[in-house]
């Protein structure tokens, strides 16, 4: 057993960082635009975890439990909002759901 | 482990490409529980099973349920064709922009001097308990109270409206 | 006294303030009751003050006004004969036609918005005239030009009747910016605007005939000329007839316009200093005479041939200041108040009766069906002819006359016995075409006489009463207040100027029914072609000062301003508010609501600053 080196841990992290950056850039759709949004957190958690296996410390994975938190905080939030805007607009394309009001 | 670790980050780096490319929403959020399974056996290989449960437990379980129930709930359908969506012109900006964001923070990562290898040693949930509960009492604290006001934010939003609020109600 | 004094303006004021301030909250009935009322009782005190005057000036402070290192103009009032002479035909001519408007404006809309303009209107004309230093008399002066404003506009839902309100508004703010100047000069000179200090100390500042007494006079006269209507800025009394006919009577005839009369009149010390400019005001009365006289020949609107009267009439009064005869103007000035109210109350009878008709060619037959109407338009006509002996008129007139004959102005004294020809056959044109003759619309045939004993006849009658030789016996005499009249000194030839007067007149007279009576046919004829036509188009149109005008001054201005739209100086200045409404636009379209747009942006900033720090050196460590 040779170990895993450090930097991989981080690369595959802020390789799924970026996709779901991509995700975000990319997609009208608010699920997916929610969805790449977990991804970018969860990206975030396996830098944290990583960096708590790699010097052993406990604090990595007490802030993973932090992000998951903020996770199902900002997930249940997202997701009242966009059965909102479902009902109001009939659809989730935020290319049309733009001008605020009041 | 080093196999495994290798696997299943492959793994979830297709699950999340198959995410932000795809249209039916049904796949994409499977697609997603995929990835995050992915990234829980990862845990596993770095030798953290407690976060790799809860990662099982908390964000393939619960909150992609939540997903889940959304989409069944809206009745959502494929999304219809975007137009542009293939034309290179309408994504080559944001993916180049993303590429270079990841080029700049690899090598920004192999400049760095962290050089250690994970031998997968187990950090157990006692230790992680042990300071949660110790010095990040507080943080904790913090973290119930932003479950609480998430809870109540989404019950408020998320209420049916009736149609006498419809008119002018906020949002 | 004071008192009695102070009462008399302060209640139209309150008048003023109930009706104003009620916002509508008031009844037809009861505005008219405060509004009639509140002149009613000014009228009151103003008798009170009139009995208790001992034939001394007295003057009282109210308040201090502004002041300013030395200058301090005082909330002052100064009484002596002449401002009760005016106060009384303010009040007394002014509660009479204030009562007949009870009658003229029933079932008109906005009565409160009328009767607090009027009140008002009251309020600052006897300001005008109680004033002791000129800063206050130059605020009621403003006042009374407002008021002017406000009641021609009356009618406001008629676009023609505004643009007559706004003409006389400006017109008259000519005038008022030539007094604002007088007083800055005299300030300027003497440091004060006291008028008894001012004329006291005139005479030994300036020199007789110097400069600047010409000048200060010269610009005095410029503001009476605009109040009183005179040439050159004549042209909004004809248009300002828009109005109610109270208030032309009130307004137009009897108070507002004699205003530069007064002025005149009251500074005589000054104009005195100026011979020259006294001269010009003779011969300005004499051409607006003459001109005025010509123009009311051949108007067919009642009201106007009563307006260019008007404006004849105080020509004369203008020629008895040019001769140095102030107490004869002023004493013209209040039988022509009597009279000239009288004719147009009696004209706005008619107008009410026929339901609005004033067009002497619709108008005739009425003699029999308006006899209350009648009989005041034949008073007051005679009056304003000047009917030998029986009318108020011709004891004023003749004054006047005597007077320029006295002071040896004999183009004065013809201009003057021409117009009483003149207004003659313009007066019985006036009788003739409004109550004889045929009447040419079904509202003419079937009038509407006024019934109401206390707001229709009532006023008639007593002004009707004024207008004759007892109107003329009230008027006190000014004689001790004013420098001697050029009459004082000599008596020759008094008689024969009175046997011209009356010759003027009964020859006006007589022409008149020539004309008119018997030789219609040759007049209509006359009128319809040639030399006739031209002539009767020309005085139609008040020898065109209105054209002129408008072609040399609001022409060139609109084109000048046309030009000036494009304001170089202007463009630089907005060229930072061009470039920040640019950097805007850019803004706003960055803030477009699309949410991926945000993030994109986010994106690229995060990633410059990370590329930023490994292409840095040594970066990243």
């Amino acid at each position: 057993m040779t170990g895993i080196p450090v930097e991989h841990g981080l690369i595959l992290a802020v390789i799924l960082f970026c996709l779901g950056l991509v995700g975000l850039m990319l997609r009208r759709n608010m699920l997916f635009v929610l969805m790449s949004l977990e991804v970018m957190l969860n990206s975030a958690a396996l830098a944290f975890i990583v960096g708590a296996t790699a010097w052993s410390q406990p604090e990595g994975q007490a802030m993973f439990l932090l992000v998951i938190t903020l996770a199902a905080a900002e997930a249940s939030v997202g997701l009242a909002l966009m059965i909102q805007l479902y009902q109001r607009f009939r659809t989730l394309d935020l290319n049309v759901i733009n001008r605020m009001r009041g | 482990m080093e196999l495994a670790f290798y696997l299943s980050g492959l793994v979830a780096v297709l699950a999340t490409v198959g995410v932000i490319t795809g249209s039916n929403p049904v796949h994409a959020v499977v697609y997603l529980i995929v990835s995050l399974m992915a990234v829980a056996l990862v845990f596993f290989a770095l030798g953290a099973p407690f976060a790799g449960a809860l990662e099982i437990i908390v964000y393939a379980g619960a909150i992609m349920v939540l997903f889940v129930f959304v989409v069944m709930m809206l009745n959502l359908r494929p999304d219809e064709p975007e137009q542009a969506w293939t034309h290179p012109r309408y994504w080559a900006g944001p993916s180049l922009l993303a590429l270079v964001l990841l080029v700049a923070l690899v090598t920004l990562i192999g400049q760095g001097e962290a050089g250690g290898t994970i031998e997968g040693e187990l950090l157990t949930a006692r230790a992680i308990a042990l300071t949660l509960f110790g010095p990040w009492l507080m943080v904790v604290e913090l973290a119930a109270i932003l479950l609480l006001a998430a809870l109540v934010t989404a019950s408020h939003v998320g209420r049916r409206r009736s149609a006498r609020d419809t008119r002018g109600g906020a949002l | 006294m004071a008192v009695a004094v102070t009462l008399s303006f302060l209640i139209p004021l309150a008048g003023t303030l109930v009706l104003a301030l009620s916002a509508g909250r008031l009844g037809p009935r009861a505005s008219a009751v405060i509004g009639v009322g509140s002149v009613g009782l000014a009228a009151l005190a103003t008798l009170w003050a009139v009995l208790a005057h001992r034939g001394v000036s007295e003057g009282v402070t109210l308040w201090s006004w502004i002041t300013v290192g030395d200058f301090q103009p005082t909330i002052g009032l100064a009484m002596d004969g002449l401002s009760l002479v005016m106060m009384s035909v303010i009040t007394g001519v002014g509660f009479l036609i204030h009562l007949f408007a009870a009658w003229y404006m029933t079932g008109e809309e906005g009565i409160t918005r009328f009767y607090a303009w009027m009140n008002l209107f009251v309020f600052s004309m006897l300001l005008l005239v109680l004033s002791d230093n000129l800063l206050l008399l130059f605020l009621g002066w403003e006042g009374v030009g407002l008021c002017s404003y406000g009641l021609i506009g009356y009618y406001y839902h008629n676009t023609a009747n505004g643009q007559a309100a706004f003409k006389a508004f400006v017109v008259t703010r000519i005038g008022d910016v030539f007094l604002a100047l007088g007083l800055f000069l005299i300030f300027m000179e003497m440091g004060t605007l006291d008028i008894a200090t001012v004329l006291a100390r005139a005479p030994e500042l300036w020199e007789q005939g110097g400069t600047t007494a010409n000048l200060a006079a010269l610009l005095m006269l410029g503001g009476a000329l605009g109040k009183s209507a005179q040439v050159p800025l004549h042209t909004w009394l004809p248009d300002a007839m828009a109005g109610p006919t109270p208030v032309s009577a009130l307004i137009h005839a009897a108070t507002m316009v004699t205003a530069g009369v007064y002025l005149i009149a009251r500074l005589n010390g000054l104009f005195l200093l100026a011979p020259d400019v006294l001269l010009l005001v003779g011969v300005i009365g004499a051409v607006s005479l003459l001109l005025a006289a010509f123009a009311a020949l051949a108007q067919t609107d009642i009201k106007r041939v009563l307006a260019y009267s008007t404006m004849s009439q105080i020509g004369y009064m203008f020629v008895a200041l040019g001769v140095g005869a102030f107490d004869a103007a002023i004493f013209h000035l209040v039988t022509h108040a009597f009279f000239k109210a009288l004719l147009f109350l009696s004209a706005g009878a008619v107008i009410i009766s026929c339901h609005h008709e004033q067009d002497m060619r619709r108008l005739g037959g009425l003699w029999r069906k308006l006899p209350v109407a009648y009989g005041g338009f034949i008073v007051g006509g005679a009056s304003l002819v000047a009917l030998p002996l029986v009318t108020a008129g011709f004891f004023s007139k003749d004054e006047i006359l005597w007077q320029a004959m006295a002071a040896d102005h004999s183009g004065l004294l013809i201009a003057g016995l021409l117009g009483a020809l003149l207004t003659g056959v313009y007066t019985v044109r006036l009788v003739l075409g409004t109550f004889h003759g045929e009447p040419g619309s079904n509202h003419v045939r079937h009038p509407e006489p006024g019934t109401s004993l206390f707001t229709h006849h009532l006023p008639l009658a007593v002004l009707a009463i004024l207008s004759t030789f007892i109107g003329a016996w009230l008027y006190p005499g000014l004689e001790e207040l004013f420098p001697a009249s050029p009459g004082e000194a000599v008596q020759a030839g008094h008689t024969l100027l009175q046997v011209l007067a009356m010759g003027a007149a009964i020859a006006g007279l007589v022409l008149a029914a020539w004309l008119f009576l018997w030789q219609r046919d040759w007049l209509a004829a006359k009128i319809r072609g040639g030399v006739g036509r031209r002539l009767w188009s020309l005085w139609h149109h008040a020898w065109g000062f209105d054209a002129l005008f408008d072609r040399m001054l609001v022409r060139p201005w609109q084109l000048l301003v046309k030009y000036l739209r494009v304001d170089l100086v202007n463009l630089a200045m907005n060229l930072p508010a061009l470039l920040a409404r640019a950097l805007n636009a850019g803004l706003v379209r960055s803030q477009n609501g699309r949410v991926r747009t945000y993030a994109l942006a986010m994106v690229l900033g995060t990633t410059v600053i990370l590329v930023a720090l490994v292409l840095a050196p040594g970066g990243g460590t």
